[in-house]
């Protein structure tokens, strides 16, 4: 099929903001949040699935956005990295992250951000094995991941004990 | 990367999909999680005009047990199976599930896209090939079952005829004394298995009544060995006897040279497999609560 494809009309709701858009239905969902909406925090790398800077969490799942049509999240919930800090505040994660250098060039920051949120949302206590399955799907090239699990960890914590 | 464009449709029901499906024959691709069909269409494998987004029919996402038998409804994420205690039933169903890829694809990818898919290296087709599975498919002729040992047909080819699709998986829950576990060695989280093995061992005392060895990753199809079975049977299950059928069953897998390693590696690497799926199947045959994990390099 060489022709122009009929667009859809999705409506997606990005970090509690609801977008609807007239788009090509092969636009991946990664594409959508970056180009259509400007929300550059979440990352393209290797866009094959693999390293997972695109990570974005849909409807409470943690997701890969570059192996989603946006179509797929039509009528749902995304958070993307921009919706971590709320009234300039930084989420703990991110302070986490900051305090022990958990990264260094930061290209796949904000794809481990969004994997460890939902690691944290469903385990709020996990242990250091736990926190290193959790990132699985996040590759860094640079960090050699230790200071990562610290940061996450320390993170925990400090959203247990408040 | 892109797809290349495609007209869209979402039908509200199985009959609708199963009607798009017939009405659109082969320029049709089904899509249910897209965890494979995403990246392959973005590879440009393969040419479809009309993708079919199967993802939000209902009454499809479901691990539940009747009487004797798991079934998994085709739209179970991987996820969903892998934290489902009645999944955990038959210890090499959670445990596959639990370890396809990582998190991320296995919030979105199902068991049905995963079995449908039928890529060498995946782990539905070589796991489920271990029991006696019966795919339940819906078609425009109607609905029918088939058995996994006739599902996969060769690289990326299943049984599947041009407008059917799976619907449900229907695993007889193992009788006490039966064992089983699958384990992939990986290069890492994301990425398929290198190779892999399945295992369903059943135990009467000391030894063994009956053996189901398969290996995946090892030919276009999960490979099989009556010869490999039939010599566990009647022995007692050792590192020794499983070492022997390993053997067997890799004398006649034919695992692909490629970036992930050469022949003799991958066949050096099955022989270990099966000797720890049988020794984590033989455990489980003796009421052992074990979960295993994937090795990885």
């Amino acid at each position: 099929m060489h022709e122009q494809a009929p667009k859809v009309v999705v409506d997606i709701n990005v970090n509690g903001a609801s977008y609807q858009r007239e788009i090509e239905p092969r636009l991946l969902l990664v594409e959508f949040i970056r180009e259509e909406l400007g929300l550059t925090g979440t990352h393209i790398g290797c866009d094959t699935s693999y390293c997972g800077a695109c990570t974005i969490i849909l409807e409470g799942n943690v997701v890969k956005s570059c192996t989603l049509l946006a179509v797929q999240a039509d009528g749902r919930k995304v958070e993307t990295v921009e919706g971590l800090e709320s009234g300039g505040e930084l989420h703990p994660l991110q302070t986490a992250f900051s305090e022990h250098h958990g990264l260094q060039c930061g290209y796949c920051t904000p794809g481990m951000l969004m994997s460890a949120k939902s690691l944290l949302d469903n385990n709020p206590q996990p242990t250091e094995e736990q926190i290193r399955k959790g990132i699985s799907g996040n590759t860094c090239r640079c960090t050699g991941y230790v200071n990562i699990v610290k940061a996450i960890d320390a993170a925990a914590v400090q959203m247990w004990e408040g | 990367m892109y797809p290349a464009p495609f007209r869209y449709h979402r039908p509200e029901t199985l009959e609708a999909a199963v009607g798009l499906l017939a009405h659109f024959g082969d320029d049709a691709r089904i899509m249910a999680g897209g965890q494979s069909v995403i990246p392959m269409m973005k590879l440009r494998m393969g040419e479809a005009s009309e993708l079919v987004d199967i993802g939000r029919l209902p009454n499809l996402s479901y691990v539940k047990i009747e009487g004797e038998r798991l079934l998994i409804g085709a739209l179970a994420t991987h996820a969903m199976i892998a934290a489902s205690e009645d999944a955990r039933r038959v210890p090499l169903v959670a445990e596959t599930a639990g370890g396809i890829a990582d998190r991320q694809v296995r919030s979105m990818g199902t068991i049905g896209g995963g079995l449908s898919v039928a890529d060498p290296s995946g782990c539905w087709p070589t796991s489920l090939s271990a029991l006696d599975a019966v795919i339940q498919v819906a078609g425009p002729a109607g609905s029918r079952s088939i058995a996994m040992a006739d599902f996969v047909q060769d690289t990326y080819l299943t049984a599947l005829n041009t407008g059917e699709l799976v619907t449900s998986i229907e695993i007889p829950i193992p009788e006490s004394g039966t064992g089983s576990a699958y384990v992939a060695f990986k290069r890492s989280a994301s990425a398929y298995p290198t190779v892999s093995c399945g295992v369903q061992l059943s135990m009467q005392g000391d030894s063994c009544s009956a053996a189901r060895l398969v290996l995946g990753g090892a030919g276009p199809t999960p490979i099989l060995s009556v010869e490999a079975d039939s010599a566990l049977v009647g022995e007692q299950v050792t590192a020794e006897t499983l070492l022997k059928a390993a053997e067997l069953i890799v004398a006649a897998a034919e695992p692909p040279p490629d970036a992930r390693g050469s022949v003799e590696f991958k066949r050096a690497m099955l022989k270990n497999l099966v000797v720890e799926a049988g020794q984590r199947a033989l455990a489980r045959s003796q009421g052992e609560q074990i979960f295993g994990g994937h090795r990885y390099a």
